[in-house]
């Protein structure tokens, strides 16, 4: 049963806008990511093996997801903080906060990244009494798990808001009116119209953290088997022309990366379905 | 203020606030998020400008004239000058064919588009090495018609248009989708052609989310940084951008430079916020009004 | 028990929804707030509940002032008019949601919420549906689980804001007679806001009509209709003609009709209008005392009433609703002139100062 145009819209330019589209699409994104399976397979499954599971890069992925997990679930509390108080609350200042929320995602990774080591370095302005204190944060997992939280911020803010600016007062109201104390009425009532989006807000900045490079590789320090982050391992092998090993590698991350996709448009059907009147 | 953007047509009660916490529970809680806020956003944002200009106003204007520093600048430039207006090409055409048509795939497409999202930006600056690299797929094609790609312009131009492509078209897709076809299809009917329909009716319902959409994509494609880092060779006045530059002075403990050229950067991540929350309202503008409209049931 | 509302104000901003409301609610009563949209006949009812802080005035529940008590504390039950349910609660939970929230002491045992939960259902006659999400009912069905869910808690009150407001005519009708039968039974004092004078005439025990938060007129659905004590009731509870003039020496002229007002005997002329409803007139073709003569323009309605357009020796319209066998009886054509006299005549002198 073949698609007519004519039963397709009315309209003009379908043929060439998506063709437009599919060239596009075909040389900026499909064509590169074909090589990839490509090149690897060119490895063998022996030596293929071999480079993912080197203990230098088994560190790396236990450092990777061990950070942007820890990462994520700061963002998950405090983020939902800052979503309830910036949508529910009047205060001086409330409005360039809420724009600044997207800080993290506008400004450049490089620039985070010197930012944050020079600032929590043990000379820096927060490093210095931190290390008073034996907390070193600069060169160490803690460094990364900070550089993390900061660029993954506004992810779970901005999923959280929205929903929250609709929740139906009279919702409240009724679950007030029959009784219930206000922590209740959060509990049971507004908390479970927010899970979906709480949760997708979470993974997106799980998989933000995950691939995270430039405001990550000046604070980590970059030492073997400690401090490095599994994007810095693929540099590391291009930089070798070790192209193939470099390719492993990044299937890997990509395969975690595509789950992590999966689940994230899983989650946000989940929302809508559940939302939807 | 969201959430009541939406209020159902009829009755003129007054605006309704909302059951809420304690006095002293709602300020604490303001307390604890404008310290987490401050630490983690005021903080590092004013400490690019303090230590750009950490030694004096002279070194910070000789920091940012400085000859690699405006190549770099030049290159920025001209790398976004090619990403910007090639993905609004795209993001126009996927636009129009993902919303004023059906077919199937539509989510698989959709998908693709959000594809660089998804990919670390080493990995998307990867790929372009492995396709045009010396050893890459297309590398000894490349080579023998004189192109240099990776390592040098071309290349850092490619991957800045892969990971800022999807932007536009992610902005003007919902946008477009939620204004319909009804318009365009009245056009039709009124004798436009496809152009005219799109110069004259599409594009002012969907003007300020395709300039919200080019502000992110702009923003991206000037402060991209691990894909660039891939696919540069790292050779100063040639194939650095801004962000490779700062991590050029950086790396040679130019601290004041490397912060100074940074903070020209952030100045840009600024300038676009503001413009973004400019924008930002008027975006919804549109489909505000079409909810109410379809709500008092004027058209159906 | 019994609800009294002192000296009730309210605005919001600039709006005054509420200007020094006054009214009792006897005990068992149902009781219609009847108004306009910004009449702050919904502000009244959320102060009673508790969910807005009036401005000045007090509300009494059983006696009892409820300055202090917040709404989660008053004891009403209050059923929302797009029934405010938790969409991601079954039917069951929804409705046992009040009894489950209680302090741990007065909390009824799982096996007691069960049995309680499941005789409202059994009221409500959605005991079938208790495993439902609200998403998957329809709106009359919504607004029972809404009413199950709020009588769950043994409120001393009901409180209903447009509770069919959000239905369909044929679904209203049927809840209507539905509700009124539920408080026959349960005698719960109730109060419930509406616009639709219909709806108040027919179901409540006792009417309050409000207009740009002040209450007009109150009293029992016949008093209210026959008795209208403003303008403004007697146009809002039906269609009216209105004649304008004055009144003096205890007489009202109005135009061509002249009526007895005994109540003004002065000889200061005031002005005045005089209401009368379409199908309280009587028609003719002689003239006789207290009418007068109109040109019928156009004669409508295939029912037992015929409804007549006509024109009054002024230009201004008139309408008049008579059964159709004495129009039958009368043979009257378009362009002919009637006689026209009202029954009766509602006379409301301007609270101006004279002509």
């Amino acid at each position: 049963m073949a698609r007519r145009a004519s039963r397709r819209s009315v309209l003009p330019g379908f043929r060439m806008t998506m063709g437009f589209t599919l060239l596009y699409l075909s040389l900026i994104v499909i064509g590169p990511l074909l090589t990839l399976p490509a090149r690897a397979a060119s490895l063998g499954w022996e030596r293929f093996w071999s480079v993912i599971s080197d203990p230098r890069v088994v560190a790396s992925y236990r450092l990777t997801l061990g950070a942007s997990l820890a990462a994520a679930c700061v963002n998950g509390v405090f983020g939902a903080l800052v979503a309830w108080v910036l949508v529910r609350y009047e205060f001086p200042g409330r409005r360039i906060l809420d724009a600044l929320i997207d800080l993290p995602f506008a400004l450049p990774t490089a620039v985070a990244g010197i930012t944050l080591t020079a600032l929590y370095a043990p000379n820096g302005w927060l490093g210095r009494p931190l290390a008073a204190r034996g907390i070193a944060v600069a060169f160490t997992p803690l460094g990364i798990t900070v550089a993390l939280i900061f660029i993954g911020l506004p992810f779970v803010v901005r999923t959280l808001q929205p929903v929250i600016g609709d929740l139906d007062a009279e919702i409240e109201e009724a679950a007030t009116s029959l009784g219930a104390s206000r922590l209740q009425v959060i509990a049971r009532v507004i908390l479970p119209h927010l899970y979906p989006a709480w949760l997708t807000g979470f993974a997106l900045a799980l998989a933000r953290a995950i691939g995270e490079y430039g405001s990550v590789v000046f604070i980590s320090g970059n030492m073997p088997m400690q401090t490095e982050i599994t994007p810095l391992l693929i540099i590391t092998r291009l930089e070798q022309y070790d192209y193939p090993g470099a390719t492993a590698i990044a299937l890997v991350m990509l395969l975690i990366s595509f789950v992590l996709l999966l689940t994230i448009n899983a989650l946000q059907g989940w929302s809508a379905r559940r939302l939807a009147n | 203020m969201p959430g009541f953007l939406y209020r159902a047509p009829g009755g003129t009660s007054p605006q309704r606030r909302h059951l809420t916490e304690p006095a002293f529970v709602r300020w604490g809680l303001i307390a604890v998020v404008l310290g987490f806020l401050a630490l983690f956003l005021a903080v590092p944002l004013a400490t690019v400008f303090a230590e750009a200009f950490a030694k004096g106003a002279e070194a910070y204007r000789s920091a940012i004239s400085e000859a690699d520093a405006l190549s770099a600048l030049r290159l920025t430039l001209l790398a976004a000058v090619i990403a910007v207006p090639c993905n609004l090409l795209f993001g126009v055409c996927a636009g129009w064919a993902i919303a004023k048509f059906d077919f199937p795939g539509k989510s698989v497409l959709t998908t693709l588009i959000d594809l660089p999202f998804a990919v670390s930006p080493v990995i998307s600056g990867m790929l372009f090495v492995l396709l045009f690299g010396r050893q890459g797929v297309l590398g000894p094609w490349a080579l023998d018609h004189g192109m240099r790609i990776v390592f040098a312009v071309p290349g850092i131009v490619l991957a800045t248009i892969f990971v800022s492509f999807p932007f536009v078209a992610r902005e003007i897709i919902p946008v477009m989708e939620a204004a319909g076809r009804h318009e365009e299809e009245a056009a039709q009917v009124l004798g436009a052609s496809g152009l005219q329909t799109f110069f004259r009716v599409t594009l002012p319902n969907i003007k300020w989310g395709l300039l919200y959409g080019v502000l992110l994509c702009n923003a991206r494609a000037m402060g991209e940084f691990g894909a660039v880092s891939v696919v540069s060779g790292h050779i100063r006045g040639l194939t650095n951008t801004l962000p490779l530059h700062v991590e050029i002075l950086y790396n040679e403990y130019n601290y004041q430079a490397a912060f100074a050229v940074a903070s020209l950067l952030a100045l840009l991540a600024l300038v676009t916020l503001v413009l973004k929350t400019l924008a930002e309202p008027r975006v919804q503008q549109p489909l505000v009004s079409r909810v109410r409209q379809s709500g008092l049931e004027a058209w159906e | 028990m019994g609800i009294e509302v002192r000296t009730l104000s309210k605005s919001f901003g600039d709006f005054a929804a509420l200007r020094n409301v006054s009214f009792r609610v006897a005990p068992g009563d149902l009781v219609a707030l009847l108004g306009p949209s910004g009449s702050g006949k919904t502000t009244l009812l959320r102060i009673i509940a508790g969910l807005e802080r009036p401005d000045a005035g007090t509300v009494l529940l059983r006696g009892e002032d409820t300055a202090r008590l917040g709404a989660r504390h008053r004891g009403v039950g209050f059923v929302f008019q797009h029934y405010a349910l938790f969409r991601h609660m079954t039917v069951f939970e929804n409705v046992a949601f009040g009894l489950r929230v209680r302090p741990r002491r007065l909390r009824p045992s799982d096996h007691e919420i069960r049995r309680r939960v499941g005789e409202l259902l059994d009221l409500v006659q959605l005991s079938h549906m208790a495993d439902r999400l609200p998403s998957q009912l329809s709106g009359g069905q919504r607004q029972r689980v809404a009413l199950a869910r709020a009588l769950a808690v043994e409120p001393k009150v009901l409180l209903l804001d447009e509770p069919f407001g959000a239905l369909d005519a044929r679904v209203r009708q049927e809840l209507r007679r539905w509700l009124r039968r539920l408080h026959d039974d349960i005698q719960l004092t109730s109060v419930f806001v509406t616009h639709d004078q219909e709806e108040a005439l027919e179901l409540a025990d006792h009417v309050v009509l409000m207009d740009h938060g002040v209450l007009e007129q109150e009293g029992s659905p016949e008093d209210v209709v026959e008795h209208p004590a403003t303008p403004f009731v007697m146009n809002f509870l039906g269609q009216v003609n209105i004649f304008h003039g004055r009144v003096e020496a205890g007489k009202g002229i109005f135009g061509p009709l002249a009526v007895e007002y005994p109540a003004h005997a002065g000889q200061n002329a005031r002005q005045a209008s005089a209401y009368a409803r379409p199908h309280e007139f009587d028609i003719a073709r002689t003239e006789t005392e207290g009418g007068l003569w109109a040109v019928l323009r156009e004669a409508s309605g295939a029912g037992p009433l015929v409804r007549l357009q006509l024109s009054c020796a002024d230009g201004n319209p008139l309408q008049v609703e008579i059964a159709r066998e004495p129009y039958r009886t009368l043979q009257i054509e378009p362009g002919e002139r009637i006689y026209v006299k009202p029954r009766r005549v509602h006379v409301f002198v301007d609270a101006g100062d004279g002509i």
